[in-house]
């Protein structure tokens, strides 16, 4: 394990920066998102959620795909150049590290999606450990432990401190130099982080029947008709998730050519995989349905079991009407007797 | 109070659901619902009850049977200009007007470095918040939403009854941020909105909420209009969809302020209907969308002495 | 915004005129051999208040660097009324433009008759000459386009 001192943090990102595209939870206009760490950045390690979580830094929101000029009779293609250079993603949280995880099982499955294989290969990512978690958390139903992240490379900040200990070789080249520390050094956090996770409100939610036995008797529960009513259909849900990962291909006149991009879509979209003969998820309904079943049930029944949520609660924290899948899986769900 | 008066009215045959809200899984999740006589115990109405519930009525109208809608002062505008609209029946209509005193917004809470809450409890002018960490007190008026400091007055316009007191919340002039854009350099207000609109993740959710967004299709929802609706692929993607989407709303946005609350990111985008508004009352007089069913709008209303489009290049403000 | 300094450059001006008056205007500057800009894209529209708010910043995103909305004057419009409607549209829509930063002398809207040929070639004059001083549209073009 190694150690830095929070005062030296800024010298260790302009150290990174120097050969690596930085990216980490910067505040700009009021809110933080992970971007691309300049000099003079404000680097919020505080902020527990950003708005967007971190997949954006291997499945961007929009991403060139291919463009196409057109010059009299010819056609000239020119396919995006997927990335090639080295980049570090750093405070990244235990939920999003799992997501990176579910996002691989869709992505690195063939056939393989080269945009984003290119940045899995080419990103180290450094995790946080969650000083204090907050009431929309609840990762400890998926079995992520706040205290001990995944990735490259695990940090915590203790007092005036932030310990990193390296998790697979990309790290160690990352954190070589640093001070040593003790290995022990960060145990009594991770104690006081598991205390607080043990006591989220929703920390221990009963999720038996959300499998794919049970698909029919979820899929047709009659709850779903109230439980949809109040959705705007608007895509926050879906933005900030951490593990949806649907996109779509679109394609731009740009008046000389085309630029093919792609964008994420959201389930809970009208135009969402909209095709010819008109969309087979005509209502709200259907949408709002088709966004928690994926999550709860399609998912863990073609991957172990594996849930598509990663209880980072930004759905609790930002839906405009209170509707989330903490709603979700009690209203549906088999009835908790604590 | 209320729960007991909106039992009564169903039960003399007023109504027979009622649009209110019911309380979430958090101390402060409040989301718009329907009930019947047989769920009406869940029926809640507190300080956190923020959202504008008129624009559900909308989906209620080709039902049959009569609603009662719960309706605070703000909302009541909003309703009115669905009926201008000839989107609500009022007919098919009971409004009944509750009383506010500004509405509670978490994000501020949260702002301030509250973390973890899990309990709110009011006290007068303050609020006990419980949390996973301990006990916070916080001055109320500290943790209104935004839209509650521009608060359109505590008279529900055009409702069947009022139950309930109101207060106004208003802080300061709710033009002294357009005015304040007004005065900088182009620079400095392209700045601003560059920074603002920058965050935006398209996610519709400004345009969803609104009640004066109510086309049955909107121009961005159609994919042959070449608009892509889902992406903010560039900066100029950006502006276009926050110009219209605010030009479509002028002269029926009455200020409801639901854009600002519920948009992810923070992006004051009523700042861009004050404008329209703020223009609207200095060059044709000033109006309130809303305050009465029936009104002609500015935007499909003339004179034929209105001022000619040169004088937005001859106003004050720095010069381009 | 300083004269532009790419010597080659010179702007785009898109002109949206009204079939009944500028349009003919516009032909009968041509007719009169009296000239304007060939930079200057005439796009004819059934009434000046068809101009769609969103045409404007079409516009803008291909390329315009100036965009100017000419119709009947107030009072003459073959509907009788849609030019007030427009020009009530246009001032908002200008004034937002000029809110969110963007310099407001790219767009204007100038009442021009059939009858008014001279009007219409110095009109266009005149503002293909505030474009040129203004320079290149940066704050509102697509750069997707630009390529």
């Amino acid at each position: 394990m190694k150690k830095l001192a929070l005062s030296a943090l800024n010298a260790f990102y302009s150290k990174i920066s120097e050969t690596k595209t930085l990216i980490a939870p910067i505040e700009s206009a009021g809110q933080v998102d992970f971007g691309v760490w300049s000099e003079g950045a404000q680097v919020r390690l505080d902020v527990l959620k950003t708005v967007k979580s971190a997949k954006g830094a291997f499945f961007p929101q929009v991403e060139d795909m291919v463009r196409f000029h057109v010059q009299g009779k010819n056609i000239e293609i020119d396919p995006a150049e997927v990335m090639d250079e080295d980049f570090v993603i750093f405070g990244v949280r235990a939920c999003d590290a799992r997501s990176f995880e579910l996002l691989d099982r869709v992505f690195l499955s063939d056939p393989v999606d080269p945009f984003y294989a290119a940045r899995r290969a080419h990103g180290t990512v450094v995790t946080l450990a969650c000083g204090e978690p907050e009431e929309t958390c609840f990762c400890t139903n998926f079995g992520i432990d706040a205290a001990d992240p995944k990735g490259d490379v695990s940090a915590w900040i203790v007092g005036e401190a932030m310990y990193l200990r390296a998790n697979t070789e990309k790290g160690e080249a990352l954190i070589e130099g640093l001070d040593d520390a003790e290995d022990g050094a960060v145990g009594e956090t991770q104690a006081s982080i598991r205390a607080i996770a043990e006591k989220l409100p929703f920390g221990r939610l009963n999720l038996t029947g959300f499998d794919g036995d049970h698909l029919m008797e979820r899929f047709s529960d009659p709850k779903w008709a109230e439980l949809s009513r109040a959705c705007l259909g608007c895509g926050t849900c879906t933005f900030v998730c951490p593990t949806c990962q649907c996109y779509d291909v679109r394609d731009f006149d740009t008046g000389n050519g085309i630029q093919r991009y792609r964008c994420w879509d959201s389930c809970m979209y009208s135009d969402f995989t909209l095709m010819a003969h008109g969309t087979n998820r005509p209502t709200q309904l259907e949408r709002f349905r088709q966004r928690f079943m994926h999550k709860l049930v399609y998912f863990p029944s073609n991957n172990e079991g594996l849930y598509s949520c990663v209880g980072c609660g930004r759905c609790l924290a930002k839906c405009p009407q209170g509707l989330h899948i903490v709603k979700v899986i009690k209203a549906l769900g088999v009835k908790d007797n604590a | 109070m209320i729960l007991e008066r909106v039992r009564a009215l169903m039960s003399e045959g007023v109504a027979d659901r009622v649009l209110g809200w019911e309380a979430g899984e958090s101390a402060y999740d409040r989301t718009p619902a329907f009930f019947n006589s047989e769920n009406l115990d869940n029926l809640k109405y507190d300080s956190f009850c923020g959202c504008n519930v008129s624009k559900y009525l909308v989906a209620e109208m080709p039902k049959e049977g009569k609603i009662i809608a719960l309706i605070k002062p703000c909302d009541s505008y909003s309703l009115n200009q669905l009926c201008t609209e000839h989107r609500v029946n009022r007919e098919k209509v009971f409004a009944l007007g509750v009383g506010c005193r500004g509405k509670i917004d978490v994000e501020k809470l949260r702002a301030m470095g509250v973390k973890g809450i899990t309990d709110i409890a009011e006290d007068g002018d303050m609020l006990k918040v419980t949390t996973l960490y301990g006990e916070k007190t916080v001055a109320r008026r500290d943790a209104l939403l935004d839209k509650c400091l521009c608060c359109k007055g505590k008279e529900h316009k055009g409702v069947d009854e009022v139950i309930g007191e109101s207060e106004e919340t208003t802080v300061g002039d709710k033009f002294g941020m357009v005015a304040k854009l007004e005065a900088m350099t182009p620079d400095e207000r392209f700045a601003f909105w560059r920074s603002e609109l920058s965050k935006c993740i398209r996610c519709n959710a400004c345009r969803n909420v609104c009640p004066a967004c109510s086309c049955v299709k909107c121009v961005f929802d159609n994919p042959n209009t070449g608009v892509a609706n889902k992406a903010a692929a560039d900066d100029f993607e950006e502006n276009m969809f926050h110009i219209i989407r605010a030009f479509h709303v002028a002269g029926r946005c009455t200020d409801c302020g639901e854009c600002s609350r519920v948009c992810p990111q923070g992006i004051p985008l009523h700042l861009l209907n004050r404008k329209f508004i703020k223009d609207i009352n200095e060059l044709y007089g000033d109006y309130q969308a809303g305050e009465e069913i029936g009104q002609r709008h500015p935007v499909i209303d003339f004179t034929k002495a209105d001022a000619e489009p040169s004088v937005v290049h001859q106003r004050g403000g720095a010069k381009a | 915004m300083s004269v532009n300094e790419k010597k080659d450059w010179t702007p785009t001006i898109v002109a949206f005129c009204c079939n009944w008056c500028s349009y003919a205007g516009a032909d009968l500057a041509g007719s009169g051999r009296m000239s304007y800009p060939a930079n200057v894209k005439i796009i004819r529209i059934p009434c000046s208040c068809r101009l769609n708010p969103m045409f404007v910043l079409r516009a803008f995103q291909r390329g315009a660097d100036g965009v100017i909305l000419c119709g009947c004057h107030p009072g003459d419009c073959h509907y009788s009324t849609g030019n007030y409607y427009a020009r009530r549209r246009m001032t908002l829509l200008f004034s937002m433009l000029d809110y969110l930063g963007i310099e407001r002398s790219r767009t204007r809207v100038e009442w021009v008759s059939a009858a008014e040929g001279a009007k219409f070639a110095a009109t266009m004059n005149d503002f293909a000459k505030t474009i040129t001083e203004l320079g290149e549209n940066k704050k509102l073009g697509d750069l997707r386009c630009k390529e």
